[in-house]
């Protein structure tokens, strides 16, 4: 579990963080979202005890992290910005020694680093050095780095970049199932696509303060405002016969379309996503009293489809 | 105790495999550890050979130490290079993180890397003397006497501590292998010089001296060690202090500190001033039992030397000093002639020369300089004594009491902040970086300096000018 209240570090002149307040629960991923500069790598640096607080406080993992920062380091799995791998060594070793630094008694360092090089399709390049890695391969090996103890807080910064997609796609499973074996993640990213798909909360921090933060509807409703709908009809449509769903309302209509704003839609947060999809450029599909409609979200560009049961008949 | 030490063997080990595997690291440390024996032997052989001409056996003696000195010297020069290599190296390549995220202590990743910044090289070292003995042996030449060869290999040892200490201590504060390499001639042009000192120290054969050299060597490289300890901090190494000079930044730091918020002198003078002399309090004390050493010292010293000379000169030297104290200037003739302005600049001076001195020792020249002048009051009062002056301790009390009242605390405040400035500078301080902590030491000093050793000096001069004369000049004259 990590809790942060009123977090902040000053370098000098320049705040870099600036009262930061989280909280991520074990089974959850959070999702830190910001341009480079903003002050993730900063908060995330003192969320493992590296840096001390200028101001507020931390806990990670039940720990204070200026009071106990050993405990905190112990209990965190690090994915830093740069990858910060030995050349020279082999995966094997490499993995060994940070086994050994987490304490993990030889044959679990076996077994974990072979669990985690197979994963992570490392199993084959094992004995090689390093160095010798593709751009992909090592941020593989630092992510299985991260993990090799196991630890019950993982702060990922940027986990899939670099990575095809499918390794990509194999280190988000990995994330998945972290976060349902109870795990509190941290993840830093600017993959739009990763964060929707991974994180239950998503925080933006800008020039070191969170502008928001919430799960990915709180924080489209908060940014964007309610969701507003649009049905488009295949044909010129009577109004007359229209039977919105509750919290529906009608906003504007043309011969062929009707657009609303949709907050607190109870019809459309119990519509049904997966049938939308295929059926909401085309309008209202089937005939009879109790046509259904594709409704359209609409968010800035990046149009998504619901669909609610509507009554028309024309 | 083995838990604790576990971190800094794992980190030593992590090191030394990758060191190993480092053509960089490791030719050089071959070639100087294998060739200079072999060199170093040849140049002995002409040297002897050159020096049974003349039958200079003495010269030769010491040509077989001053020449384990120097291989042992060589391969230790690859530490500067693997101490840089393992701090800022692994800053500027970033694998620092990861190994700052382990659960380790601080002072366990400093001693780690300490360790192994020490090890290879002086191993390379004692092999490379090892070489050079059997070759020296083969030839039939005397080894040095066995105290000889242990200062050497102490010598050796602490020329390596020293210097990896002190790349520590350069490598915490760059960002770049670049800059800590430019930083680096600050190590190595003095451990040139230091021996150079030691060479003529061998060749001189004074066995006490070159004790007393190891021993200062071995002190500096500890202290070097403890100042590693103090700033080897995960925020510094993290941090975002980088190498460029940051005036603005230093300039408002250090004024900030220097005016602490006061709002009037009056303020200044009672809260900020008054908050620094309390952190100096300690520093005081023993600055004030210093000076109570330093001045039965110099009493003794010139008492049992002094007079023992007196002694046993001979009646044209005793001639020649009645001749010279004879013609010390009238006393009376420096009433109104004394030039306040330049007594107040020269014990400004004085006071200044201690912090700047101390500033590049860790305290010790600064301390050092401080009791060389209390020294000369004690040493004085000796001489005084020895040459019979009627009522001495009253004489004395006239001329040294009604200036030196103020002059002297002022000279123990001054010296006492540079104390104060060598323990601050060696002890940790949390969240703060080696610049800041240094500013704030500066202003520290600055504003005990002008706040109250500048004033007191200059009362001190006036006194001295137009008051002490006189006196002086009236219990001479009861």
């Amino acid at each position: 579990m990590i809790e942060t209240q009123d977090l902040s570090k000053q370098f000098h002149d320049f705040l870099a963080v600036d009262g930061v307040d989280l909280s991520v629960q074990p089974g959850q991923i959070l999702a830190l979202l910001g341009q480079n500069g903003a002050g993730k790598t900063t908060t995330v640096r003192m969320l493992t005890a590296l840096l001390h607080p200028s101001r507020g406080w931390a806990r990670v993992a039940g720990y204070d992290v200026v009071k106990n920062g050993h405990d905190v380091r112990a209990s965190v799995g690090v994915l830093t910005e740069q990858h910060g791998l030995y050349m020279r060594m082999t995966a094997v070793e490499y993995l060994d020694f940070f086994g050994q630094v987490y304490s993990l008694a030889p044959a679990a360092r076996k077994a974990r680093s072979e669990n985690l090089l197979e994963y992570f399709g490392l199993a084959e390049a094992a004995k090689r050095r390093i160095g010798e890695y593709s751009k992909g391969m090592r941020q593989k090996l630092a992510l299985a780095r991260a993990m090799i103890h196991e630890p019950g807080v993982l702060l990922l910064d940027e986990p899939t970049s670099a990575m095809d997609p499918e390794s990509a796609r194999l280190v988000r499973d990995e994330i998945a199932r972290l976060r349902s074996s109870s795990r509190t993640i941290v993840i830093c990213s600017h993959n739009l696509t990763e964060v929707e798909a991974l994180a239950d909360k998503i925080a933006i921090i800008y020039r070191g303060r969170i502008l928001v933060q919430g799960t990915l509807d709180e924080l489209k409703r908060s940014v964007l405002g309610a969701p507003e709908y649009e049905i488009r009809f295949a044909e010129a449509w009577n109004a007359g016969g229209l039977e919105l769903p509750k919290g529906v309302e009608k906003l504007a209509e043309t011969p062929t379309s009707l657009k609303g704003p949709g907050g607190g839609a109870a019809g459309v947060e119990s519509a049904d996503s997966q049938t939308a999809v295929g059926r909401s450029r085309h309008g209202v599909s089937g005939g009879g009293s109790h046509a259904r409609a594709g409704v359209f979200e609409g968010d800035g560009g990046n149009k998504r489809t619901r669909v609610c049961s509507i009554n028309y008949d024309p | 105790m083995f838990n604790k030490l576990r971190p800094v063997m794992l980190v030593a080990r992590r090191e030394l495999r990758d060191q190993f595997r480092d053509w960089r690291v490791l030719m050089p440390m071959v070639i100087l550890t294998l060739s200079f024996p072999f060199l170093m032997n040849e140049f002995a052989k002409q040297a002897v050979d050159f020096l049974n001409q003349f039958d200079a056996n003495l010269i030769l003696d010491r040509l077989v130490p001053f020449s384990i000195m120097i291989i042992g010297f060589f391969p230790i020069t690859v530490s500067l290079v693997v101490a840089l290599e393992s701090f800022v190296g692994e800053k500027e390549r970033g694998t620092i993180e990861p190994l700052l995220s382990a659960p380790f202590d601080d002072w366990q990743l400093y001693f780690g890397k300490l360790l192994v910044g020490v090890a290879t090289p002086l191993i390379a070292s004692y092999l490379s003397i090892g070489l050079y003995l059997i070759l020296i042996a083969q030839q039939g030449l005397n080894f040095p006497p066995p105290a000889v060869m242990l200062q050497l290999f102490l010598l050796t040892t602490a020329h390596a501590v020293l210097m990896v200490s002190a790349a520590i201590v350069i490598s915490v504060q760059s960002t770049s292998v670049k800059a800590a390499n430019l930083l680096a001639s600050f190590i190595v042009i003095p451990v040139a010089i230091l021996m150079q000192g030691e060479a003529v120290m061998l060749f001189w054969g004074n066995e006490q001296v070159l004790w007393l050299a190891v021993t200062g060597v071995l002190i500096i490289a500890l202290l070097l060690i403890r100042v590693g300890i103090a700033h080897f901090q995960r925020e510094y190494l993290l941090g975002r202090e980088i190498d460029t000079l940051n005036f603005r930044w230093m300039l408002k730091t250090f004024w900030l500190n220097f005016i602490g918020g006061a709002r009037s002198v009056r303020d200044w003078y009672g809260r900020v001033l008054g908050a620094s002399l309390r952190r100096i309090a300690p520093a005081m004390l023993f600055m004030l039992l210093i000076a109570g050493v330093s001045l039965w010292m110099s009493y003794s010293w010139v008492k049992d030397n002094v007079a023992d000379a007196i002694s046993h000169a001979s009646a044209e030297d005793r001639a020649k000093l009645e001749e010279n104290l004879g013609e010390l200037p009238d006393l009376s003739s420096l009433r109104g002639h004394l030039n306040p302005s330049f007594l107040f600049l020269n014990n400004t001076r004085a006071v200044a020369f201690i912090f700047v001195a101390g500033m590049f020792s860790f305290s010790v020249l600064g301390i050092l300089i401080y009791m060389i002048n209390i020294a000369l009051i004690g040493g004085l009062y000796a001489v005084f004594e020895l040459l019979g002056v009627q009522s001495l301790p009253l004489v004395f009390l006239a001329g040294v009491a009604p200036h030196g009242v103020f002059e002297i605390p002022a000279l123990m405040i001054g010296s006492a902040v540079v104390l104060y400035i060598g323990a601050a500078i060696v002890t940790p301080q949390t969240g703060k970086s080696m610049g800041e902590v240094i500013l704030e030491l500066m202003a520290d000093w600055a504003k005990i300096f002008v706040g109250l050793v500048v004033p007191l000096l200059a009362v001190a001069a006036l006194i001295e000018a137009y008051v002490t004369p006189g006196i002086l000049l009236s219990v001479m004259g009861s």
